[in-house]
């Protein structure tokens, strides 16, 4: 790994961004961490919401088991430590849409410990990011103001559902970087399957934590900005704030360490907080539950069972299917792009199967914003396309117009190719008479070619295949050309 | 001042045996309770009272009796501290900021009485959020004490926080009262009014839906006439609850079985610290003469040490404020209760919980936030939780010489209303000897010994290892047949 | 332990309870004998010992992860001081 500087430029020099992370992961379980309340984005106003969660007198959380195993999981895909002891605090603080005044979260005693994040960056570098923490906390209501000119509408269909709060050291040095950092840990998430990392539905969601400092000095004071929701944004509000602190140094004001929210339509960041209403959460273990004890053999059971992650994935993609690392990442990024990939590739020359994913699939996905498995071009029947391809059944450019089809309709390459009359003519003697024709109608041409412009072939081939509709064999309508030209 | 042939007075295995051999109906029984209750309206016992139901819930017994399906308690009027959830009946924690809140729930305990047959007859009246020991904090005025001195006819106080289910329980109201004891709110009331009262080991019974005020400490418990009426209601109270994760999953013995055990060889303990210079010497000659009783049945008496008894009743008043303050923060005026409304929320919240609580309250959420606040959590809260684990290694290493520990209950009897008012810590020291067993989570009863010099009963408190309530009754019954306390108050109904 | 009155106020503030200006010194003083009589716990010596949350000496338990609760909104704001359409109300709260 090269150690790679990362300056930005300000108008007395240069300066360094230093970020930390705090994300929030929904665990993608069924029920609430504390309750047996549905989990399910949206809902009716409050149908979601148990005694519990309602914060009714008397109501007592029992732990989700499913929950726990998840952040137990993601600790290990993030090759974190695990521990075997940890502690469920409240923090105390009032707000209506924390409707027990506290939230049920891990301080002192995190299940989850140090770890660590390889992040590849698009300008092409790798970096090790540090993992501080992994703790599992309930997540808050959802108050709504914009319901009614002087009240705030409160829906708990949220409060109580199950988060992973990770949290990474300052180790990120630019919003690309930030970028690729969530990137890779949605990833992650999504490969163990433990969040579904829908963003727009805020089952992922961060926080930012943005300083500036001279080169080798130490941190300056950091900003953190709240509920960032999509990485987009996160990177928008990251240059923001970086430029904004450098821009108040170096006129010679100073950062007050705040809160800050991230306005997207402004691409602005503004103050959330005044300074004398900071927080005391008067941290302390929740009575009501006893420490969470993990049994170590457990835990090992969890992580042989793990799949493999990105990083092997992509390892195994070179070495195995002969792919470019550029290839092999973009392959693995996502688990069912891979899963899907590795299903054609079955028994077909593999370079091929990630030419067609990578440059037709994912190109086509892309435009219209569909995810790969919900595309209607199914791994079987993408691979039946390239089998057209390779037994000559249809030629490469009018595969590609094939799957536009299969991309619309679902239909099978095989019964486009019929229904369009795309198949391939492979007959010699049909070949043959196209060929004479085309030189029956340029004599002049084919006197020029005998005199040596070889440059004429391709003019013949392509007149063959325009008259063809280009369902002839180009190799077939070569060979012929040539034999025939040089009668 | 009872009614001639009145039922009410009856203890529960009068009942028991009354309804199987048809001396009576449960409906007859229930109606009986329900004019002792009026007889009785002076004491303030009830916050709410719930004679329709209780009538109906006794025609539907009446009708399982008559099909021979008798639970345990069946047809037992029972009162049910007003911290305990009741679906359908406003439950207050008597408070105002609970003010007409009605559940939609039942809480655990009180729907194990239910299942056994017992009958709902009202919510009984207490300290505000359970935080008192005298009832007179209660926002629906105090509980008043059965009891007078001979020499005067003031009110005193029923001890607290459990006192209208004590004064109830002792005035022949209802054979049976359900309080909650956090760290003596069953037991000092229960001795102050000359009544049982058991604390069962902490996770015995479910917290679930009882209205929480120190989530570490708090637990349900009977409060009757005998020992032998709490071993029946104890069992069937108590269970594990899947719902409260701190309740724990062993089986309930027949408590009523240990009754008649002997005690022959086992050894009593006397712990030398709860001897001080400022104890009443008739409540130290109590102490001495529950000793003494034990003798006599065959016990042997060890004198033992619990060294940091002095630090348990500090160390709850920082432990316990702490839990409530935060256990109280639900209470903003948004989800139920009361609520001050203003254009600021922050205003609303202050407000409504600046009007909503009560001075005692108030006064326990503003230490408890205090302990937990920056800079000073580890100062306090860390240093009384290890406090706490030295209270509990001298009970531990207490049990190894000994089967059960003896100590007076309270270290006074019961006082005049107004008596305690300007002096918090005064209040607090109600509960030194109670305390204790509280912060190391054992089983305590409080048996009714003997009268003080003014007339007033005092009782004596048995400690025993956790999950041993069964060694409490085995020797609760010892006392309360050598003591023979059979006074009754002079506002007794039954 | 002598708690002072701006102290006081900022305890309030943080549990959210009004207190008049005048009940601030009383309280005070209040507050400043109950943690002076707890200021005796200092005498004990506490170095060579855990704190002790809980009596329960028993595993956590868990439970499935399954949907077993819910759909009842009405009982979830039945009891509230104001609200519509399932939603709770409060004032306004501008951020
Ligand atoms: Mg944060
Ligand atoms: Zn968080």
């Amino acid at each position: 790994m090269v150690e790679v500087k990362n300056f930005v430029q300000g108008e007395t020099g240069e300066w360094e961004v230093i970020i930390g992370l705090e994300v929030h992961a929904q665990v993608a379980s069924q029920s609430k961490l504390f309750s047996g309340a549905s989990a399910k984005f949206g809902g009716e106003p409050n149908s979601q919401v148990s005694l519990v969660d309602a914060g009714m007198p008397g109501m007592l959380p029992v732990i989700n088991q499913y929950c726990v195993e998840q952040a137990v999981r993601t600790g290990l895909a993030l090759g974190a430590e695990i521990n075997l002891v940890s502690i469920f605090d409240r923090k105390n603080y009032f707000y209506p849409d924390l409707p027990q005044g506290y939230q049920i979260s891990q301080y002192s005693d995190p299940i989850v410990g140090r770890g660590d994040l390889l992040v590849e960056v698009d300008s092409g570098y790798t970096r090790k990011i540090g993992i501080t923490r992994l703790h599992l906390e309930q997540d808050a209501g959802k108050s709504m103001h914009d319901q009614h000119p002087n009240k705030t509408f409160v829906d708990l269909n949220r409060s109580g559902i199950a988060l992973m709060e990770i949290v990474t050291e300052p180790d990120l040095r630019s919003a690309e970087e930030a970028g690729a950092f969530m990137a890779k840990l949605r990833a992650i998430l999504r490969y163990v399957g433990t969040c579904d990392g829908n963003m727009e539905e805020g089952s992922m969601r961060c926080d930012a934590n943005v300083s500036v400092r001279r080169p080798g000095e130490p941190y300056g004071t950091r900003c953190e900005i709240k509920n960032l929701n999509s990485i987009r944004f996160l990177m928008r509000a990251i240059d923001y704030e970086s430029g904004r602190q450098v821009r108040l140094i170096e006129a010679g004001g100073s950062i007050d360490q705040e809160t800050r929210l991230f306005n997207p339509d402004l691409g602005e960041t503004k103050s959330m907080r005044s300074k004398e209403d900071s927080h005391d959460y008067r941290y302390f273990p929740d009575p009501d539950l006893l420490p969470l004890r993990l049994d170590s053999d457990w835990v090992a059971g969890l992580r042989e069972r793990l799949p493999e992650l990105p990083d092997a994935k992509a390892e195994r993609f070179v070495k195995h299917y002969e792919l470019t690392e550029y290839d092999a990442g973009v392959l693995t990024s996502e688990t069912e792009r891979a899963t899907y990939f590795e299903e054609v590739a079955k028994g077909r020359d593999s370079k091929q199967v990630a030419n067609w994913v990578i440059g037709e699939l994912l190109g086509r996905l892309n435009r219209e914003g569909i995810s790969i498995e919900r595309s209607k071009v199914g791994a079987a029947g993408f691979g039946k396309l390239l089998d057209l391809i390779s037994q000559g059944v249809v030629s490469n450019s009018l595969a590609k117009k094939v799957l536009d089809e299969m991309f619309s309709t679902g239909e099978e390459a095989a019964v486009i190719v019929e229904r369009k009359g795309f198949s391939q003519v492979s007959d010699e003697k049909q070949i043959e008479k196209y060929v004479q024709k085309v030189l029956d109608e340029n004599l002049e041409k084919v006197e020029e070619f005998k005199n040596g412009k070889d440059k004429l072939l391709g003019f013949f081939v392509g007149q063959v295949m325009k008259l063809t509709g280009g369902k002839a064999n180009p190799q077939m309508v070569n060979k012929i050309l040539r034999d025939l030209l040089s009668k | 001042m009872g009614a001639k042939n009145s039922l009410a007075g009856l203890t529960v295995v009068e009942i028991r045996d009354g309804l199987r051999n048809g001396d009576f109906t449960v409906g007859e029984l229930v109606d009986d309770h329900i004019h002792a209750a009026e007889r009785a309206k002076n004491l303030n016992g009830y916050i709410t009272e719930t004679p329709d139901l209780a009538k109906d819930m006794a025609s539907k017994s009446d009708d399982k009796i008559s099909r021979q399906e008798l639970g345990s308690l069946e047809g037992v009027p029972v009162a049910v501290k007003d911290l305990f959830c009741t679906k359908g009946i406003r439950t207050t924690a008597a408070s105002k900021i609970l003010d007409n809140f009605v559940p939609t729930y039942e809480s655990r305990v009180t729907e194990n009485l239910w299942g056994a047959g017992a009958v709902l007859m009202g919510k009984a009246n207490m300290d505000e959020f359970a935080m008192g020991s005298s009832n007179i904090t209660s926002a629906y005025g105090p509980a008043i004490n059965p009891w007078k001195r001979e020499s005067d006819g003031d009110d005193l106080a029923p001890g607290g926080s459990s006192g209208g289910s004590a004064a109830l329980v002792s005035a022949g109201v209802v054979p049976v009262a359900i309080g909650t004891d956090t760290g003596g709110s069953i037991r000092q009331p229960a001795a102050f009014c000359g009544v049982v009262g058991v604390k069962p080991t902490y996770g015995r019974c479910s917290r679930w839906g009882t209205i929480a005020f120190a989530s570490s400490l708090d637990q349900a418990g009977p409060i009757t006439r005998s020992v032998h009426d709490a071993a029946i209601v104890l069992e069937a109270m108590s269970g594990h609850d899947r719902r409260d994760t701190t309740s724990v999953d062993r089986p309930v013995p027949q408590f009523e079985k240990f009754l008649s055990q002997s005690i022959k060889g086992l050894k009593v303990g006397i712990p030398k610290e709860y001897l001080s210079d400022s104890l009443p010497t008739e409540i130290n000659k109590l102490w001495g003469d529950g000793g003494q009783w034990f003798k006599e049945s065959g016990a042997e008496l060890v004198d033992i040490s619990l060294p940091h008894t002095k630090y348990a009743l500090p160390s709850y008043y920082i432990v316990a404020p702490a839990e409530a303050s935060s256990n109280l923060a639900r209470y903003d005026g948004v989800k139920y209760g009361m609520r001050v409304s203003d254009k600021s929320l922050e205003q609303q919240y202050s407000k409504t919980r600046g009007s909503g609580f009560g001075p005692e309250v108030k006064r326990r959420i503003m230490i408890g936030t205090y302990v937990l606040s920056a800079g000073y959590y580890d100062a306090y809260y860390i240093h009384a939780q290890k406090v706490r684990r030295l209270i509990l290694e001298d009970f531990n290493s207490a049990f190894k010489k000994v089967d059960i520990i003896l100590t007076p209950t309270t270290p006074n009897e019961s006082f005049g209303l107004r008596d305690k008012l300007d002096d918090p810590v005064a209040m607090y020291l109600n509960d030194i000897f109670t305390v204790p067993a509280s912060m190391a989570g054992l089983p305590a009863i409080s048996v009714p010994c003997g009268l003080s010099g003014t007339g007033l009963p005092l009782g004596l408190q048995l400690i025993g290892p956790a999950f041993e309530e069964s060694r409490l009754f085995q020797f609760g019954e010892k006392l309360e047949r050598a003591a023979e306390f059979s006074k009754q108050p002079s506002s007794y109904v039954g | 332990m002598d708690l002072d009155k701006e102290t006081v106020a900022s305890v309030a503030k943080l549990c959210r309870i009004e207190i008049q200006e005048q009940d601030l010194t009383p309280m005070a003083q209040e507050l400043s004998n109950i943690l002076s009589w707890i200021e005796q716990l200092r005498e004990v010596d506490v170095s060579s010992c855990e704190p002790l949350s809980s009596v329960v000496e028993a595993e956590l338990k868990m439970r499935d992860d399954t949907v077993m609760d819910g759909d009842l909104a009405e009982d979830v704001v039945g009891n509230a001081p104001d609200s519509t359409n399932n939603y709770f109300l409060v004032p306004k709260v501008i951020e």
